[in-house]
């Protein structure tokens, strides 16, 4: 590591820095929204493991950083692996279904920037928790 | 993902070093030790429950994890995404689990500042720490602030001293300002030595980026060139992490010449204290680091104007430089608008003795001593009911019952007769002695005085005399006012805080629980059944079987009695070893 010479070194170097300990931080906000993937055999199987890396990298690259990327348990709807679920603070979850790496993307661009829902894809709503 | 596991020295004597050696194995044989990272922290405060483990992005909290539960916090957790129900934290009244840390009680009243990287971050990497806007604080300062300004916002922010005695923080950095001299210095007082305070200890631990880099920033706001930690050598972890955090920072070039590229160079030493509780006082460290005795120097003098080696010297507790950055980065007001008129801003404190929740608390300065020990504490453990809680250690006072409801800022406690000190807070219930536990204190101060001065060398050693007569039954209703007496005397003719405090324990629960002073004197007897001389072993004639367990265990055959029949136990051989007590099957002997 070379010395920091400036404070626009050392800005530059904490934002790069930042997603080292960004989801922690995330991770207590109570506004946050939580992102579920299924993660469970089914899920595995099914390629939820891409459709999460998928999900990270587009919320990296939109910049969003108030989102928590969960894994969960098996959610039931095995014939829809992988299942996502959209959860915000103050709706009630969304769950979406065979999402694949395009589909995640599309949750991205759309839910999570646009505020659109993708009802093509949607296969649960729940009721709202506030 | 994320493991937090903690690596403060409560949790790692409960084998959280074995635990992240496990976590790492088990990610390994999963095949995603890529994707998943495990962080030794700092510490997270619930000592009580641990060792802890924190995990995000979930924000699931598992409590006294043992290193067996790796294998399944892997498979169950990271794997499948399921929750290990059986570690998740339990709320002990409704026994309701709760599985993030932010709906727990003994978090919900907390607001850290002081604390607030302790458990977020590795305190190893200092990487971690730039990421959440560390040596911003010093960047900002030195290139945006001049001296003045730097000092302005620390008086208006109103923080205070928090080592013990609530001197303005602000007000101290000037008076250093205003010194011309070729040479000044930055003092961190890390020689915590209350019994049962362990805050200090935590933030170098879990944190010491925060020390440094606001040492750095005193050392631009007053002209220094060079920082000193004085630190106790019976912190072993704290000494390693700080040494760590120090070659990063010169790594990095936070620390040495022209830092950030600016006019300002800075570095800092450590310096290792042998245990003795008077280099806490400030005066007295300063001799130690000097090299001489330690012993307290006259004040005037202060040390703002002739300190270390005779320079101006800022003296600053650790907890209290935690504080500069957050003041810095987001503003005097929003520090200022945290605590009471008089107290800003928020206290760390640290439970321990007779409560649920062991552990380390940052509270905004104003809550109610009630809120701490029944919410954030949890209440008294097991069942039992409250007799006082003992604030300020060796220097501050025991509070009883009545006084739960009083705001916790350096007025309100002063006045009650206890302290704010370094924070330790130490719960009592209907089986502790008051006056044993003032001879206890004062017994430790006495061990400590230096012996500088005649009235804490002879005058605490007098009033431990006289509280060992009342403990003994030898006790008179005129040494009652001979300790009132005395112990002013030593309040005011001491020459250091050590010797000025040292009655406090005595005069407080001298106040408030008196009449466990005169059940002592008067009738001979101690209400909760500690002092030794004073109870008695007497076998209940009704409930006695004549088993004869008691007469052979007794070790020194003061128990006689036949078979089938009640036995009897000599008093005047009697050792009140408790053995008969303890063995009895049929709760036949009772204390009296």
């Amino acid at each position: 590591m070379a010395k920091l010479k400036s404070m626009e070194e050392l800005a530059k170097l904490r934002d790069d820095m930042k997603n080292r300990t960004e989801m922690r931080v995330t991770g207590t906000n109570p506004d946050r929204i939580v992102l579920s993937v299924g993660m469970a055999t089914c899920g595995i199987a099914a390629g939820g493991r891409d459709t999460m890396k998928t999900l990270v990298e587009e919320l990296e690259k939109h910049g969003i950083n108030n989102v928590s990327v969960v894994a969960t348990g098996c959610l039931g709807y095995c014939y829809a692996e992988p299942v996502v679920e959209v959860r915000f603070p103050d709706k009630g979850p969304i769950l979406y279904g065979d999402v694949d790496v395009k589909r995640a993307r599309e949750i991205v661009d759309q839910h999570l920037v646009k505020g659109i829902l993708l009802d093509h894809a949607i296969i649960g709503k729940g009721a709202g928790r506030r | 993902m994320h493991l937090m596991v903690c690596g403060g020295t409560g949790c790692r004597s409960s084998q959280s070093v074995q635990i992240v050696e496990n976590l790492n194995q088990e990610l390994k044989k999963a095949g995603m030790d890529q994707e998943v990272q495990v962080v030794t922290t700092g510490c997270f405060g619930f000592c009580e429950k641990g060792p802890i483990v924190k995990i995000y992005p979930d924000n699931i909290f598992y409590v006294e994890v043992k290193p067996t539960d790796a294998a399944e916090i892997v498979a169950e957790h990271v794997v499948k995404g399921r929750t290990v129900q059986r570690l998740v934290y339990k709320d002990p009244a409704g026994g309701k689990q709760i599985p993030a840390s932010t709906d727990m009680p003994f978090y919900g009243q907390q607001i850290r500042i002081a604390l607030r990287n302790c458990g977020l971050i590795d305190p190893e990497n200092i990487d971690e720490y730039i990421s959440v806007d560390g040596y911003q604080a010093l960047g900002k300062a030195l290139s945006t602030m001049t001296q003045q300004q730097v000092v302005d916002t620390l008086k208006k922010s109103g923080l205070r001293g928090r080592g013990g005695a609530g001197f303005p923080t602000g007000l101290k950095w000037q008076a250093a300002l205003k010194q011309k001299s070729d040479k000044k210095y930055i003092v961190c007082n890390a020689d915590e030595g209350d019994p049962g305070a362990f805050m200090d200890r935590s933030v170098l631990e879990g944190d010491p980026h925060s020390v440094i880099e606001a040492m750095a920033i005193a050392g631009y706001a007053t002209g220094a060139d060079e920082g000193i930690v004085y630190v106790r050598a019976e912190y072993p972890l704290a000494v390693k992490r700080l040494k760590i955090a120090i070659a990063q920072a010169e790594e990095y070039g936070l620390l040495g010449k022209e830092i950030l590229g600016s006019k300002f160079s800075f570095r800092i030493r450590l310096s290792l204290g042998a245990g003795a509780f008077v280099c806490g006082e400030e005066t007295a460290l300063l001799n130690s680091v000097e090299g001489s005795r330690g012993e307290p120097r006259m004040k005037p003098p202060f040390p703002a104007e002739k300190g270390l080696f005779g320079k101006p010297t800022i003296i600053n507790n650790v907890e209290t430089f935690a504080n500069v950055c957050p003041i810095l980065l987001n503003g005097p007001e929003w520090f200022a608008s945290i605590g009471t008129e008089k107290s800003k801003g928020t206290k760390v404190f640290a439970l321990s003795g007779k409560i649920n929740n062991v552990g380390l608390a940052e509270v905004p300065m104003g809550i109610t001593l009630r809120e701490i020990v029944e919410n954030i504490g949890g209440g008294v453990r097991d069942g039992r009911t409250f007799k006082a809680v003992q604030i300020g250690g060796p220097s501050g006072g025991c509070l009883p019952k009545s006084l739960l409801d009083i705001p916790i800022d350096y007025e309100s406690l002063s006045a009650a007769g206890a302290m704010m000190g370094s924070g330790g807070m130490i719960v009592m219930d209907d089986t502790d002695c008051m006056v044993n536990i003032a001879k206890y204190y004062l017994d430790f101060t006495v061990d400590e005085s230096c012996g500088k001065c005649t009235p804490c060398r002879v005058g605490n050693k007098r009033l431990f005399e006289i509280l060992e007569r009342i403990t003994d039954g030898k006790g008179t209703m005129k040494d009652l006012d001979d300790l009132e007496v005395l112990g002013g005397t030593i309040r005011d003719a001491s020459l250091c805080q050590l010797g000025q405090t040292a009655p406090n324990p005595v005069l407080s629960t001298l106040k408030h629980f008196r009449d466990e002073y005169i059940a002592h004197i008067v009738d001979k007897r101690c209400p909760s059944g500690v002092c030794q001389n004073l109870i008695h072993y007497v076998v209940v004639a009704d409930k006695c079987i004549g088993c004869t367990v008691c007469a052979r265990n007794c070790p020194v055959s003061c128990i006689s009695g036949e078979r089938k029949t009640a036995h009897v136990i000599d008093q005047e051989r009697c050792t009140k070893c408790g053995v008969c007590f303890s063995k009895c099957p049929v709760d036949a002997i009772v204390k009296e």
